[in-house]
């Protein structure tokens, strides 16, 4: 336990804390009217409308598309039901930057619909809107379907035999039963928008601007710190407020519910309803998932085949000052140490919180594990620079800072992941373990390993993932000479050029298929009892 | 002693689930607990076992007193209630799971494994999944498991609880027998009293954390300790009376009691078969309100004129309808005046 809260208390806590004393604190003076003037000034408001709005739009329009979705995964069987499950999930663990830039792809200047239409939306909101809804549309499905799919259909049976319709056993029955499952998704998937930063700095141009992308603009352009310290606290008590609620439904949805095996309540589709259901969810995730990627992909494609692939090598692209290609090393290398870090402290934080007769402050460190996910990515990594760069601890000119960085962010994957399935360990097969002789240590290894290993396995893959498409705090911290893979596509769609936007391409596919490729190795993995997101 | 309990003592949130209990269990002794559920025998259990601490009193092992030594240092066995095997593991491994433990070498925890399986009727099946097991088989699994480190006592949670009955008076047998060949002590606990009756050399009746009654199966059962443990029993022939020589005035009327009973006020408990029906004119009025077929015997209930409802036990074709009017004459051996 002391561990991980050194961990996030250094690494999270002190850097964030340094931001707003920087902003608030002027001749040791605070200067709480701060807050006051900014929150006042119209272009701060409208950065707060819209940031508002547009969460709103993208939860309200991800949930429209996905929960038709959810029924489909949780309730029909149909062939490759597998494939496209793992499909779906592709998006949610890519690099912001990727999907930032397939959407440029596909509905930008040059892009598909521009070619084919003329249709144009990267200046619209709607770009935007559609990237979210590409994001997120996994978190509706598994957190949803996820549940529906083990909701025991005999209650609805029940109902079915006390005298109701179909559709008042689904409204009586089922709805109330998946109702918290709903809130905790469009929670998630309103904090992830409402964070939204590499989406919206790629495809929002200069017009759209959400709080996280103003706190990068007014830090790293502007260099305004006590706007940005103000924005970061806003920011702060929206997400405080987002995760308080997430926690309270979560709370709601783990009570007493009756579970059954996913696989016996699903069936191959029935009359003509089922099966136009099922075709309309297989065309928007046609559509509205793999269309983009595939774009993504052909763009990255010059007209003699590999020619963007092979000018990544190339050292003398100007944009860099090493080869492209070497971003891909960098980044496994980042990756890998982050995901090191991450699984070490979030692996100790969730035993400790797995733990029956832990306390209310432990229990209350699990709300604060999740902040790291909410509170703006921009603000650690700028935290991180003015915050770690004096003695004692100085670690600017340090590698480590980057995976740092990243393992913060990885961490409470790791927990959500490990702490479901710690849980689920029976205390009586431990308390068996030690009446046969087993030391504590013992126990741990031959009950808890062997039963965690799996899921230990899927929390190294997210926070890999994780890790592997971190942008807002990388961006900050990761050195000119050794830029990751999101920073290098980002860098290199903000230069003109044919060549320099086919290489940000060739590059958002090479982190596309790394991304891919751990997930589909995690999906073989998956446990029934690892947490959804 | 093996095992004695001092004064044990545990309470959850103020309420004590163990309340001042003292028990000696002597070696090679079968003693079975028996109570409700919620009369704290589990709580019992886990407490020698060093999985709950004491608020008050002593647990000594061997007369060593156990407050400091951890659960895998006692060398104690414990069966849990739904067995607990480890899922992740093969029958074998589960059994070879406390001699590896305790250092034991390959070849040995083979052989032992071997012997334990066979000696609980399951030769061979050391490489089956637990998953693949039936319930009883489960529970074999689970009992070679226990066995297999040699406590020096060995622990029985419901031993048979969630077992359909024949397999369960199938096991009681086996169990018993078993425990006799190995020289085992044992320490069981159970709500069910056939389940006790049949296992034990000895039966300790818990209620709300305290020792209600000890004694032999017979003595249990032939002279229970108070209207509870009647109760608890399965007889419902218990009703306050005033005792004067060799009767008791009692709602049902003057009861015969044996000579030598206790005076004054009391608790008299009449077992069914002490409940002798007679033709409508004789002994004390009652209604038949209805019968309950038993195998063995009848169960008829019946509801005096005035008085609390009685139990009768009679033979198959001496059983009257429901709704006829019979009489009821007490006999002497079957009435117990409680303490």
């Amino acid at each position: 336990m002391a561990l991980p809260v050194a961990f996030f208390a250094l690494f999270f806590a002190w850097p964030v804390a340094a931001i707003v004393t920087r902003g608030l604190k002027v001749d040791g003076v605070w200067q709480f009217g701060r807050i006051a003037d900014v929150v006042g000034q119209p272009d701060v408001r409208h950065v707060l409308w819209f940031t508002t709005w547009q969460a709103l739009a993208s939860t309200a329009l991800t949930l429209l598309t996905a929960l038709p979705a959810a029924y489909v995964f949780a309730r029909l069987d149909f062939p490759g039901k597998q494939v496209l499950r793992a499909v779906v999930t592709v998006p949610f663990v890519l690099p912001t930057v990727v999907a930032g830039s397939a959407f440029l792809a596909l509905v930008g200047h040059h892009g598909l619909l521009d070619e084919l239409w003329g249709v144009r939306l990267d200046t619209t909101v709607w770009a935007i809107l559609l990237a979210h809804v590409f994001f997120n549309f996994a978190v509706v499905v598994r957190t949803v379907g996820g549940l529906w799919a083990q909701l025991d259909p005999r209650q609805e049976e029940a109902a079915r035999m006390l005298g109701a319709s179909p559709s008042a056993a689904w409204r009586k029955v089922t709805l109330p039963a998946l109702a918290p499952a709903v809130a905790a998704a469009a929670l998630m998937v309103f904090l992830f928008t409402f964070t939204s930063f590499g989406v919206v700095q790629i495809l929002g141009g200069p017009t759209f601007s959400t709080l996280e992308v103003e706190i990068y603009r007014q830090t790293s352009e502007v260099f305004d710190l006590s706007t940005a310290a103000v924005l970061t606290l806003v920011q702060f008590a929206a997400v405080g407020a987002i995760l308080a609620v997430h926690a309270w439904t979560v709370r709601r949805r783990e009570t007493s519910l009756r579970l059954v095996d996913a696989g016996v309540t699903a069936h191959p589709p029935r009359g003509a309803g089922q099966w136009a259901l099922l075709a309309g969810v297989l065309a928007t995730i046609a559509l509205l998932l793999v269309l983009p990627l595939a774009v993504l992909v052909r763009r990255s494609l010059d007209a003699d085949g590999f020619g963007y692939y092979r000018a990544l090598t190339d050292p003398d692209g100007g944009t860099f000052l090493v080869a492209p290609v070497h971003a891909v090393w960098t980044s496994l290398e980042y990756a890998a140490t982050a995901t090191a870090i991450a699984v070490l402290i979030g692996g100790l934080a969730a035993a400790a919180l797995a733990r029956r007769d832990a306390g209310r402050l432990v229990r209350g460190f699990d709300a604060l594990l999740m902040l790291p996910l909410g509170v703006s990515a921009v603000t650690v990594g700028f935290g991180f620079l003015i915050a770690l760069d004096e003695p004692p601890l100085d670690l600017r000119q340090s590698w480590i800072l980057v995976p740092l960085a990243q393992a913060l962010v990885g961490a409470p994957f790791v927990v959500r992941t490990m702490l479901p399935v710690l849980r689920a360990v029976d205390v009586r097969l431990r308390e068996a373990a030690a009446v046969l002789g087993a030391s504590p240590w013992r126990v741990w290894r031959e009950v808890d390993l062997p039963l965690v290993r799996r899921a230990l396995l899927v929390a190294a893959g997210f926070a890999f993932a994780v890790s592997l498409g971190e942008f807002g705090a990388t961006v900050f911290i990761a050195r000119p000479d050794n830029p990751t893979l999101p920073v290098a596509v980002a860098r290199l769609l903000s230069r003109p050029g044919d060549l320099n936007y086919g290489q940000a391409m060739a590059l958002s596919t090479i982190l596309m298929v790394v991304c891919a490729a751990a997930l589909l190795i995690l999906e073989r993995l998956r446990t029934d009892r690892t947490g959804e997101f | 002693m093996l095992l004695t309990l001092d004064a044990a003592t545990v309470r959850f949130g103020g309420r004590a689930v163990l309340d001042a209990v003292g028990l000696d269990v002597a070696e090679h002794e079968v003693v079975c607990v028996l109570g409700p559920s919620g009369s704290g025998k589990s709580t019992l259990l886990r407490a020698v076992a060093g999985l709950q601490r004491l608020d008050f009193g002593r647990v000594l092992l061997d007369g060593r007193d156990q407050s400091g030594v951890p659960a895998h240092k006692r060398g104690v066995g414990l069966m849990f209630q739904d067995h607990q095997l480890f899922p992740q593991r093969d029958v074998g491994a589960n059994v070879a799971f406390g001699p590896r433990m305790h250092g034991v070498s390959r070849g040995e925890r083979d052989a032992e494994v071997r012997r334990l399986l066979e000696l609980v009727g399951l030769p061979g099946a050391a490489r089956r999944a637990v998953a693949s097991l039936s319930g009883g088989e489960q529970q074999r699994v689970a009992l070679a498991r226990a066995l297999a480190p040699r406590p020096r006592l060995l622990m029985l949670d419901e031993p048979l609880g969630q077992l359909d009955r024949s397999l369960r008076e199938r096991l009681v047998v086996e169990l018993r027998e078993l425990f006799g060949r190995l020289g085992t002590t044992v320490l069981a606990v159970t709500h069910d009293q056939g389940e006790a009756f049949a296992l034990a050399d000895r039966v300790v009746v818990m209620r709300d954390g305290r020792i209600a009654q000890s004694g032999t199966p017979v003595e249990v059962w032939q002279r229970p300790a108070d209207a509870f443990v009647a109760r608890f029993l399965g007889f419902e022939n218990v009703v306050p009376a005033t005792v004067a020589g060799t009767a008791a005035d009692s709602p049902w009327g003057k009861l015969p009691v044996p000579d030598g009973s206790p005076q004054g006020s009391r608790t008299v408990l009449v077992r069914p078969a002490g409940v002798r029906l007679v033709p409508a004119d004789q002994g004390l009025p009652c209604t038949v309100t209805a019968r309950t077929f038993r195998g063995t015997h009848v169960a008829v209930r019946l509801q005096p004129q005035d008085g609390p409802r009685l139990e009768a036990a009679c033979a198959l074709r001496d059983a009257p309808e429901p709704g006829v009017p019979v009489g009821v004459e007490f006999d002497v051996p079957e009435i117990v005046v409680l303490d």
